[in-house]
């Protein structure tokens, strides 16, 4: 289905990363968001209000974060495409609901504009550590779909992705975008509503009295429904059968769960987009995601210039995690470098992934910055060199840490 | 088709006898009953007589949704055969916003206690009302948490005994109906499950209303808030009910506390006019944009 050219404000914009993420949400049809001012996400969602009305999309600014991501959650069953967008702390109080719309099986979005942490943390300045959350952040077994745009013009493009992943297999998807991208202006492209391709809600469209809202069709996924309808629906966070009703047995809870997660994990192949360049013949690759990224590729072209062969894997999907392409790639390589702006998170899962086949280093960050590209030219060059294999994570000692702990900080720096 | 038999299945598994049909069963999901609550408690005369108020106020089921946070009210959507929805505790206000934001042909009921809507949902009840979201607010104030095994609530009364004030209540409660007037609600009433006639009329008078409506049921808790109490059976609840309940329309709320066995007054205390969410939302997209959304 293409996009209604009314919610699309087709043209060039000199714009930052969350305004384009708003524009991206309006293009795909979300008709309504719910948020709550946090920095650095609230441009987002400024965006959103102020073009809102242009394209019949309601907003509305509840009183916290549990409101917000609950009126989102009820606006998707009473049958419109809606997201809410947050940060840091307003994350981490989402998460219970994270995993009622993933019991669920609603399609909603939530843009993550990450921030340093842990706590208030520094709230102006970017973060990559809210990844595990993402994951694993609220209780019990669910699986999602979590995103990482680098550019301005990947938040549109990506916001409008995420809302397709999400009908398609009724799941909550995270962009997990950062301060760095979301306030990093650039030119936006937004192209006619017919080059961009919108998935319909998968609606049941049968006879009222047949209607299963968790009788899954062969991929997995249910038909849904909306309130309104005179379809009866019922919808509890408790375990449900297939008809909504609550069960409490082990046998409803092995189906209905192995399904939630089964969902995901077998369409894995259809949902996971990566961008790999160079990684043939290459002796290292630098695995890494959203603002890493981007700085990433001046690591590996100065480490390039120095004759190392450098690959690059950019996660663009992060969850559900590209196990098989990890592990195809650990038999070929020496080592991956994962640059990320935490003391470890993705990089784990890349070990995990590895069998100890090949060499793991992270190059951590404690946030509030980026890395600096020599500190990923350096650490590549290492590990090119390192002919022993070195079991668990190495951590890579970086300029900054080395300046912070062995020079030691003044307070007045 | 698959599907199809186990509906059957299902529905044949309720013990009725050949041909009998419960009067409410357009209304209530027979084929999940029986239901989970003790004997003597009131919140399934309160289901009775909002499904009553439903009939009595002509409004459109299909068109309704039911929604409910957790606790023991909070198993009221599942019962109603409505569009139900269970939601996380303290939510269901929040959710109901979206649903009633998002597409406002919608009524939306949310049906739950005290403990879901005042104490860990309190926010959202207040912002609620001072948005003024049409909706209408049934709470089940049965003095505790009941659902968890008896603990204090916000609305449990100074001295009484739960089981996380073994002592008796050290806190002064919430007055319900106060909050409700003082943060904006257009319409506010209190009645108990002994009041049924008064209560479905008092519901079905809420339903038609435009606005955030709270109606108050103060319910008894047989098993934990009676017998911790020691304030005997679900009868006696009832009697007390009966001889301590004072019915004052239009009384202000400032004076509606409820103490430990003290008198409860009854009634009707709110009724106005305020623009709505909607509204107000929509007068507002007329005024930037010319034109406004259907309002259902």
């Amino acid at each position: 289905m293409k996009a209604n050219p009314t919610d699309v404000l087709t043209g060039i914009y000199y714009i930052d990363g969350d305004v384009a993420a708003g524009y991206g949400a309006l293009a795909a049809g979300c008709k309504l968001v719910a948020g709550y001012p946090i920095t650095p996400s609230t441009e987002a969602f400024e965006a959103m209000c102020r073009k809102g009305p242009q394209v019949g999309t309601v907003f509305i600014q509840m009183e916290d974060e549990f409101g917000s991501i609950s009126a989102v959650l009820g606006a998707v069953w009473s049958g419109v495409k809606s997201m809410t967008i947050t940060s840091g702390p307003g994350y981490s109080l989402m998460m219970e609901s994270i995993g009622f719309g993933a019991m669920l099986e609603t399609p909603f979005v939530l843009l993550n504009i990450q921030r340093g942490g842990p706590s208030t943390g520094v709230p102006t300045k970017t973060g990559q550590a809210d990844m595990m959350q993402s994951r694993w952040g609220s209780h019990g077994d669910y699986e999602l779909i979590a995103i990482s745009p680098d550019s301005p013009q990947e938040m549109f493009d990506y916001t409008i992705k995420a809302f397709n992943l999400a009908e398609k297999y009724r799941c909550p998807v995270m962009i997990m975008s950062d301060e760095c991208v979301g306030h990093m202006t650039e030119k936006v492209v937004i192209p006619e509503a017919d080059k961009i391709e919108i998935e319909p809600r998968r609606f049941y469209k049968g006879p009222p009295e047949e209607y299963l809202p968790f009788s899954p069709d062969p991929d997995l996924v249910p038909k849904i429904a909306k309130a309104g309808d005179g379809l009866g629906l019922y919808i509890t966070g408790r375990v449900h059968d297939e008809r909504g009703y609550p069960v409490k047995n082990e046998e409803f809870k092995a189906k209905y769960v192995r399904r939630l997660v089964d969902k995901i994990r077998l369409n894995k192949d259809k949902i996971i987009e990566l961008k790999e360049e160079s990684t043939d013949d290459a002796d290292v690759v630098v695995v890494s995601y959203g603002i890493s990224s981007r700085v990433a590729v001046k690591g590996v072209e100065i480490a390039r210039q120095k004759g190392i062969k450098v690959g690059a894997l950019r996660l663009v999907t992060v969850w559900p995690f590209p196990d098989e392409k990890i592990i195809d790639l650990a038999k070929k390589v020496k080592a991956f470098v994962v640059p990320e702006i935490n003391y470890g998170q993705i990089v784990f899962d890349v070990a995990r992934c590895c069998h100890g086949q090949a060499n793991v280093v992270l190059i951590p960050h404690g946030g509030a910055g980026v890395h600096n590209p020599l500190d990923i030219s350096d650490a590549i060059e290492s590990a090119a060199k390192e002919d022993k294999k070195i079991e668990g994570v190495v951590e890579f000692k970086t300029r900054l840490e080395k300046i912070v702990f062995e020079r030691g900080l003044k307070l007045k720096e | 088709m698959k599907a199809k038999e186990t509906k059957t299945q299902e529905i044949q598994s309720v013990p009725s006898k050949k041909g009998e049909i419960h009067p409410m069963e357009n209304l209530l999901r027979m084929d999940r009953m029986p239901h989970i609550w003790c004997p003597s408690c009131g919140i399934g005369l309160a289901v009775t007589a909002f499904a009553s108020a439903l009939e009595k106020a002509n409004i459109d089921p299909n068109k309704i949704s039911i929604v409910s946070g957790i606790g023991c009210t909070g198993r009221v959507a599942g019962y109603v055969k409505l569009d139900s929805f269970h939601t996380t505790h303290g939510r269901p206000i929040a959710f109901g916003t979206g649903i009633r934001v998002a597409n406002p042909k919608i009524k939306v009921v949310v049906f739950s206690g005290d403990g879901d809507l005042i104490a860990i949902g309190g926010n959202h009840f207040i912002h609620a009302a001072r948005r003024n979201i049409d909706m209408l607010v049934v709470c089940v104030n049965n003095f505790i948490y009941a659902m968890t095994g008896g603990q204090v609530a916000p609305t449990t009364p100074l001295a009484a005994y739960a089981t996380t004030s073994p002592y008796g209540c050290v806190e002064p409660p919430f007055n319900i109906p106060y909050i409700a007037d003082s943060s904006g609600a257009v319409y506010v009433a209190r009645w108990t499950t002994l009041h049924i006639r008064r209560l479905i009329n008092s519901l079905a008078e809420a339903l038609q209303k435009k606005g955030f409506s709270v109606v108050e049921v103060i319910s008894p808790c047989g098993m934990y808030y009676s017998r911790i109490n020691k304030l005997g059976d679900g009868l006696d609840m009832m009697k007390f009910y009966h001889d301590n309940v004072e019915i004052r329309h239009g009384e202000d709320t400032k004076n509606l506390d409820i103490g430990f066995q003290t008198k409860i007054i009854c009634g009707k205390f709110v009724d106005r006019e305020r623009p709505s969410y909607m509204e107000r939302y929509n007068q507002w997209l007329s005024d930037v944009k010319g034109g406004s959304r259907d309002e259902g």
